[in-house]
């Protein structure tokens, strides 16, 4: 096994033991701990604006991110077809199906 | 990142939105730290959802956090009712069956996935964004969730061109501050 690939592998299995760790405890806090208790409003309301700040982030790199730069590919045209299945009220698995095909499809043309 | 290493994953870490983002920022050569921290950063949200829901799970600390485990969006979506409190049958029986059917899914698209050759070609990287979109749209429902949202997204499109894959992600975390109350 090359060095570079070993060390790939690694930093995927630190990932993987960080991420269970992680989760285990932020699900555990709640149920373990502060059975009955609730957050500080100010803390709870703060706490509820992390995911659409975060999957807003996620979108943006994701649909034009690369590595320290921007491309912007056929990506853009799938990201219109799920914006279009989004407007339909259409379930995730079509929205992210309908995002993959469109994209994929114009790979190949 | 490998089939053993998502089927353990999944196994593990019961949050599909953290796996793909884990799997976002290390794809893209970021960092352990800048993958594994976007990923919990993410998760974080169980903190008080934890805590929704904590009065009704019984039994042990041990049988309350395994309980704890299956708390996931949807099971805890799906397990509340109209007067805001949590049907505790609903939430475990939703919890198990989800976990199951993640499980395997997981297996089945890392096994034939390996099979399918150059992701990009599928239009998978675009599946993502679009995965990401839809799980935002999902949490948009107050104005301060747009405000924080758009906050997150511009704070990520500025830093895009100047960090390492990853950091634009912690640092729209700062979007989460509208969210303060005063009291």
């Amino acid at each position: 096994m090359s060095r570079r690939l070993e060390k790939a592998l690694s930093s995927t299995w630190l990932v993987v033991s960080i991420v269970a760790a992680g989760t285990i405890v932020c699900k555990a806090i709640g149920p373990v701990l502060l059975g009955g208790r609730t957050l500080s409003p100010q803390l709870a309301g703060i706490v509820d604006m992390l995911p659409p700040a975060l999957l807003a982030a996620l979108v943006v790199t994701q649909a034009v991110g690369a590595d320290r730069k921007f491309v912007f590919d056929e990506r853009l045209l799938g990201i219109v077809a799920a914006i279009v299945a989004i407007r339909l009220r259409a379930p995730l698995l079509v929205i992210v199906v309908a995002a993959a095909g469109v994209t994929a499809l114009a790979r190949l043309l | 990142m490998g089939a053993v290493a998502s089927v353990v994953m999944s196994a593990t870490t019961f949050a599909g939105s953290a796996q793909f983002a884990a799997a976002s920022v290390l794809s893209a050569a970021g960092s352990v730290g800048a993958a594994a921290t976007a990923a919990i950063l993410l998760n974080a949200r169980y903190v008080p959802i934890g805590i929704s829901v904590a009065s009704i799970l019984q039994g042990g600390p041990l049988r309350r956090l395994l309980e704890g485990q299956l708390v996931v969006d949807e099971s805890w979506a799906f397990s509340r009712r109209r007067d805001g409190t949590f049907d505790r049958g609903v939430l475990i029986g939703a919890g198990l069956v989800l976990y199951t059917c993640w499980v395997t899914g997981t297996a089945a698209g890392a096994l034939g996935g390996e099979a399918l050759g150059d992701p990009d070609s599928l239009g998978l990287d675009a599946a993502f964004a679009a995965l990401f979109l839809g799980l935002l749209v999902l949490q948009i429902h107050s104005r301060r969730a747009v405000v924080a949202a758009l906050i997150g997204g511009t704070i990520a499109f500025a830093l895009v061109p100047f960090t390492a894959p990853g950091v634009p992600i912690i640092a729209a975390t700062a979007g989460c501050l509208v969210g303060w109350r005063k009291r």
